[in-house]
């Protein structure tokens, strides 16, 4: 089976994105997403996902995304937002369940809650199954998050900055885990805030400002300061070690005009 | 509560699955049971004072009772216990989706305004004559309550689309749609003769005496679609509760789902209202005591909401009748009384929590 690669080509919503490609996150690779606040990270994996109403040319292997059902572009594509919490009093269980129902209607199979089972026990959270999702902490709604991406096996995750919200050990663990699902084939493409941790996961690089791509390409290409220090209009020290690069934001390059 | 903070395992076969869902499913069991129980003795209390003993005897054999009794019985408790088991089983229906699809704690019909408005245009039916639909008698009271329902639902909907419209603006947008059309009841008032105005207090304050066949018929037809309805689309509806950018990415279609429920709603509230007149916070109370004994998965949450709304009816039906002797209070005043030290309870309690 040949691994369909997201290729984007053009990606346009009006004042906001002006994105036009090709660029692209091959299958079996974390791609991030990269960009200052506003830059429209979001605006385009929305518009990806069919979530946001767009001009868009993309492709995943030979299927035209905008050319797709919406049921098969929801099966194929899963969109994970920015931490959201809800009040809900649904179990842990339910509520990665009903993610996966909601692909495939009916009743309750045997081979639906191996699924579930299978999605929990891959993020830990076996022991926490049974749990309202108004009682977890921001961490492990997260976690409750993927599973549900994951439970629905599509074939390309596109998430909103996964990370913002977790200390550092649960951000280790969701790249960690985005890694695995991108070992199996997965397309990955994924908003981060922290230049750290895409460094440390991501192969492929899209850099985003002001709607529009300012470069994209293999993730040693991208994080180099000629390109950072005018994206996000910072003073950056970089380091290369045996560790592999870090960033140290240093100072704001120039301020803004103000009002 | 104890039982959510207990780490059980999930459900590993789909015949634990099952186990698991019998244990819920044991809630709707005893709510029947409730709705049975509180049912009956709205039956047994009434005006008449019958012992208890002939009133089950006559239930039991109608033929060998005494002709008043069984008249007393079957024409007029039976029939008014029914309305009450059905219209509060519609309001709470129409509460608990309202709840879920605008993720709204403090939704139910009364609070933002749906009632109101169809229990003006009921009246205006009723009292002015005037249908807005193609329909005669209680079938066109109950369109006229339909299309002034929906007109609050629409206008709910439009308003929770704005950006910014927190929970609290919405219910005081439709306590604002309350008093809107309760003036327009009290214009109703002044220009209707002595006869119409009888009627127009029974809208105002909620009543079950009226019960017909055509009545328990439409609601209770509007009502079994609605929960057939809503089983069909349970996921989908349970996935709303985790957000709507959460549930679009599932591939839900939140914004048309949301409008066609919020129409099945206000159908259902529509018939109720123009066969009991405006009666508050069933609909409000009865899903809150659902999702605290089951959760949020529709499956459960629905019928049990029904089954809760349907006793609690039953129940304040029968202090209506046993409040003040030989007065039979109207059972929206009952409802009211009961239900709003509730609603300040969850406003309290929502304030905190946000």
């Amino acid at each position: 089976m040949t691994l369909p690669t997201l290729v984007v080509n053009q990606a346009h919503v009006k004042h906001r994105l002006a994105v036009d490609g090709p660029l692209r996150a091959p299958a079996g690779s974390i791609t991030a997403l990269l960009g200052p606040n506003g830059a429209g990270k979001s605006t385009l994996l929305k518009a990806l996902a069919g979530i946001e109403g767009a001009a868009l040319d993309a492709r995943l292997g030979d299927r035209q995304l905008a050319g797709l059902p919406a049921l098969e572009r929801h099966r194929v594509m899963h969109y994970l937002p920015q931490l959201g919490r809800g009040g809900a009093r649904l179990s842990v269980h339910e509520a990665v369940l009903l993610s996966l129902k909601t692909l495939s209607p009916g009743r309750v199979s045997a081979q639906d809650l191996a699924r579930v089972r299978e999605a929990l026990a891959s993020l830990h959270l076996l022991p926490l199954a049974q749990h309202s999702l108004d009682r977890l902490s921001g961490g492990q709604y997260q976690r409750v998050a993927i599973a549900q991406a994951m439970v629905r096996r599509p074939e390309a995750l596109l998430l909103d900055e996964p990370t913002s919200a977790l200390d550092l050990h649960q951000q280790l663990r969701v790249l960690e885990w985005l890694r695995r699902e991108a070992d199996q084939g997965r397309t990955v493409l994924v908003a981060l805030h922290d230049l750290n941790l895409a460094a440390r996961f991501a192969d492929h690089c899209w850099l985003l400002k002001q709607g529009r791509c300012l470069h994209a390409g293999p993730a040693r290409e991208c994080l180099v300061r000629e390109h950072l220090e005018p994206l996000f209009e910072i003073h950056l020290n970089v380091q290369q070690d045996a560790g592999g690069t870090t960033f140290q934001p240093l100072a704001v390059r120039q301020v803004a005009p103000r009002e | 509560m104890t039982a959510d903070a207990a780490p059980l395992a999930p459900p590993a076969t789909l015949a634990d699955f099952r186990r698991h869902e019998r244990r819920r499913r044991r809630w709707l069991w005893a709510g029947g049971a409730v709705l049975l129980l509180a049912g009956l003795a709205d039956l047994l209390v009434g005006p008449g004072h019958y012992a208890y003993r002939e009133v089950l005897l006559a239930l039991w054999r109608p033929a060998e009772a005494d002709p008043v009794l069984r008249i007393t019985l079957w024409q007029i408790r039976l029939p008014t216990v029914l309305l009450a088991a059905l219209s509060g089983a519609g309001l709470a229906v129409a509460g608990a989706q309202m709840q879920t699809v605008l993720d709204n704690p403090l939704a139910d019909p009364f609070t933002l305004g749906l009632a109101s408005a169809a229990s003006f245009g009921a009246a205006l039916a009723v009292v002015g004559g005037i249908a807005l639909l193609p329909l005669e008698g209680a079938l066109g009271a109950a369109g006229n309550a339909f299309v002034f329902s929906l007109l609050a639902a629409l206008m709910v909907q439009l308003l929770g689309q704005r950006r910014g419209t927190s929970l609290e603006v919405l219910v005081l947008l439709g306590i604002a749609t309350m008093f809107t059309f309760n003036a327009l009841l009290g214009l109703l008032q002044y220009v209707a003769s002595p006869d119409a105005l009888q009627q127009l207090v029974f809208w105002t304050l909620g009543s079950l005496s009226r019960a017909t066949p055509l009545k328990l018929a439409m609601i209770a037809l509007v009502l079994v679609a609605c929960l057939a309805v809503s089983q069909r689309l349970g996921w989908q509806l349970s996935a709303l509760r985790l957000g709507d950018t959460q549930a679009r990415a599932m591939g839900v279609r939140a914004a048309r789902l949301r409008l066609g429920m919020l129409a099945a709603m206000a159908l259902l509230t529509a018939v109720v209202v123009a066969a009991v007149g405006t009666i508050g916070f069933v609909g409000l109370v009865a899903p809150h005591m659902a999702r605290l004994l089951v959760g949020d998965a529709q499956r459960h949450f629905l019928p049990l909401s029904a089954l809760l709304g349907a006793s609690l009816m039953c129940l304040a039906d029968l202090v209506s009748k046993s409040a003040l002797p030989g007065v039979v209070l109207p059972v929206g005043i009952i409802t009211a009384l009961t239900g709003l030290p509730i609603f300040f309870l969850l406003i309290l309690r929502h304030r905190r929590l946000s």
